[in-house]
């Protein structure tokens, strides 16, 4: 039973984004019905390749604003935003809520677990969120954006 | 896949002539093979990118080991006049004076063959390693600050090493024009815990032996013999380096527009170098230059420190002294040569090592008379090479050469090359013994996902922009 809760979980995950292959790092370009669930995914998506996300059980939340000069501006200040978490303050993320999202600005909850080595396992290591090749863009059946890492 | 249209000038070089947007032809120094592996990325389209920025002089410069990277490409070099030219955080990389130093021993293989795993464990245990590694000390924000002003002379001072690794260390371990002002609390913060960690991914520390000498002479002046231990030593400025370089990228991003540039790629962004903002980014990136140096100095004496122990010799008996330091991703304000006339320029090096020559006056004392030392490290399982700088290099390249081998195999690809085998086991038939943090870090590593270091060296021995000295044998690795 347990098996297949974990198994709808990864496909929930997966469905989200695709990893992109380069040679010397990683890419993912991610989905959403909108906005909002498209900036949500690429959180999710971020802490999916970092880390085992059924592992995570928040035990801390915070609000965050970010700002940006547009849609891809802010994907990737937002991405830093979380990224920041995990490689300065090791807080691993859970979820993140958006309740509010324009183009150049957005606020969001997150929902957090400090990180403990002996619970948790870190999968890669993502080191910054480039803005090469940073796309977002409405598609015919949601809204998608490429982002780039560097590992 | 590049569409350039590609002139040979001899068989080591390569040119781009200007087109479009080009205020400079791309020049590439590569063999015909390592070309044809270039041409299949997209890194020549990055020197073309490169070569249009403004105040770009003489040509947008393409070392063999050239790959794709963000923005510019890595194993680049590009120099910018002071009063026309631009500064960029992605023309010196994430990683801020990233670089190699290299420590050789009065031991020689046999002292330390049958006690090699014992060394390499305790080596291991001594260094901190891996994502996110804290170092032993945490530092208070103030005397953070110090060791952005001070660099490896900070280390030195704290008691980790010795005067003489300060005057075999590039620039002194230390360049001036540091503000510790201009940093973030985000990167101060980052910073604090990570000194004198060595970090994951391809960096490491190595336990070599001397196993060919080229160059007889020089070898004698840099201390090298045959069959010779030797240390060397991989690592940059861990997460204060990259909040730099995020922080930068962000303030340049949003004024890059007030330059009228049309960039091809937002990471690519920039400020002139003569305006705040240039200056700001120049400022802060040294800060995180000299965090590199305390941080390699901090790892050179935790490695003393366990030779000594595990061998049970004292330092004159074991005498590792610091052969040089080399940085590869950095920006520096240099005079050269440029079409006839000396001039000061900006050099940006990412991906690419230092390499001036005999007599010039940047290279310690000792080295002086026969040029600078360059250290370019190898995948773990073949070897690295120690090479000397030329003056060729300074009419060619701004003194500047290739930095290592270079990925070919992206990290999922190796991950799914090494399936079902046991790297380590393959590394100790070898004669390597390896220990490591990240549970896919052996994988990603593998020496196939790297070029081959040699080709790449030849490349640069025969263009003549540096000389073969040393190839040095790995017997020993730690990784992150």
């Amino acid at each position: 039973m347990l098996a297949i809760f974990y198994i709808i979980i990864l496909m929930k995950v997966l469905s989200h984004y695709r990893v992109i292959d380069h040679t010397a790092d990683l890419g993912i370009e991610v989905f959403g019905q909108d906005p909002v669930s498209l900036f949500e995914n690429a959180a999710e998506a971020l802490f999916d390749l970092i880390t085992d996300l059924n592992r995570i059980e928040p035990a801390e939340s915070r609000t965050v604003l970010v700002c940006g000069q547009d849609w891809a501006d802010l994907m990737v200040n937002w991405l830093r935003e979380l990224l920041y978490m995990w490689s300065a303050e090791e807080k691993l993320l859970g979820e993140a809520r958006l309740k509010k999202l324009e183009e150049n600005r957005l606020s969001a909850t997150l929902y957090l677990e400090s990180y403990t080595p002996e619970k948790h396992v870190i999968k890669t290591e993502i080191k910054a969120v480039t803005y090469h090749q940073i796309r977002v863009w409405p598609s015919s059946s949601g809204w998608k954006a490429q982002i780039i890492f560097d590992t | 896949m590049t569409t350039a249209n590609i002139e040979k000038i001899d068989d080591y070089c390569w040119k781009i002539p200007k087109t479009g947007a080009m205020r400079v032809p791309g020049v590439i120094y590569a063999s015909s093979s390592l070309l044809e592996a270039i041409k299949g990325e997209e890194s020549l389209k990055q020197v073309m990118n490169v070569a249009s920025l403004p105040g770009i002089v003489f040509a947008s410069l393409a070392m063999p080991d050239i790959h794709w990277g963000y923005g510019f490409p890595i194993g680049g070099v590009a120099a910018f006049d002071l009063e026309t030219g631009i500064i960029s955080p992605g023309g010196v990389g994430y990683d801020i004076n990233c670089g190699c130093r290299l420590m050789t021993t009065a031991l020689c293989e046999d002292d330390v063959k049958n006690r090699l795993e014992e060394l390499v464990v305790a080596l291991f245990q001594n260094i901190p390693t891996g994502v996110g590694s804290t170092g032993r000390l945490k530092l208070s924000i103030k005397e953070e600050k110090r060791v952005l002003l001070e660099g490896a002379k900070w280390a030195v001072r704290q008691g980790y090493g010795e005067d003489s690794d300060i005057e075999h260390t590039e620039d002194s371990g230390c360049m001036t024009g540091a503000d510790p002002d201009v940093v973030s609390e985000k990167a101060l913060e980052r910073g604090r815990k990570q000194l004198g960690t060595l970090g994951s991914g391809n960096h490491f520390l190595e336990v070599g032996v001397v196993d060919e000498i080229f160059d007889q002479k020089v070898a004698d002046v840099f201390g090298l013999r045959k069959d010779q231990v030797t240390v060397l030593l991989h690592s940059g400025s861990r997460g204060f380096g990259y909040q730099v370089c995020d922080d930068s990228l962000v303030a340049m991003s949003r004024q890059v527009k007030n330059l009228g540039l049309e960039l091809p790629d937002r990471q690519l962004a920039c400020a002139m170098i003569k305006s705040p903002e240039g200056e700001r980014y120049y400022s802060a990136m040294i800060c995180a230059a000299n965090y590199a140096w305390a941080n390699r100095q901090m790892l050179t004496h935790w490695t003393r420190e366990t030779f000594q122990r595990v061998l049970g010799i004292g330092p004159r008996d074991l005498k590792m002294e610091l052969l040089y330091d080399v940085c590869h991703n950095i920006a520096k304000k240099e005079k050269h040569v440029v079409d006839g006339k000396t001039k000061w320029v900006c050099v940006h090096r990412k991906g690419a090592t230092r390499a001036f020559p005999a007599g010039h006056e940047a290279v310690p004392r000792v080295y002086r008379s026969v040029g600078q030392p360059i250290l370019i490290p190898g995948d773990m399982g073949t070897a690295s090479y120690v090479l000397v700088g030329t003056e060729i290099a300074m009419t060619k390249t701004f003194g500047s050469t290739c930095h290592g081998a270079g990925r070919v195999m992206s990290r999922s690809q190796a991950k799914k090359a090494s399936k079902g085998r046991s790297v380590q086991r393959e590394l100790l038939e070898k004669g390597i013994i390896v220990r490591w943090t990240g549970r896919s870090t052996l994988a990603e590593e593998i020496p196939e996902a790297y070029k081959d270091v040699s080709e790449v060296v030849e490349v640069v021995h025969e263009a003549g922009i540096s000389k073969k000295v040393a190839k040095v044998r790995p017997i020993g690795v730690i990784k992150g």
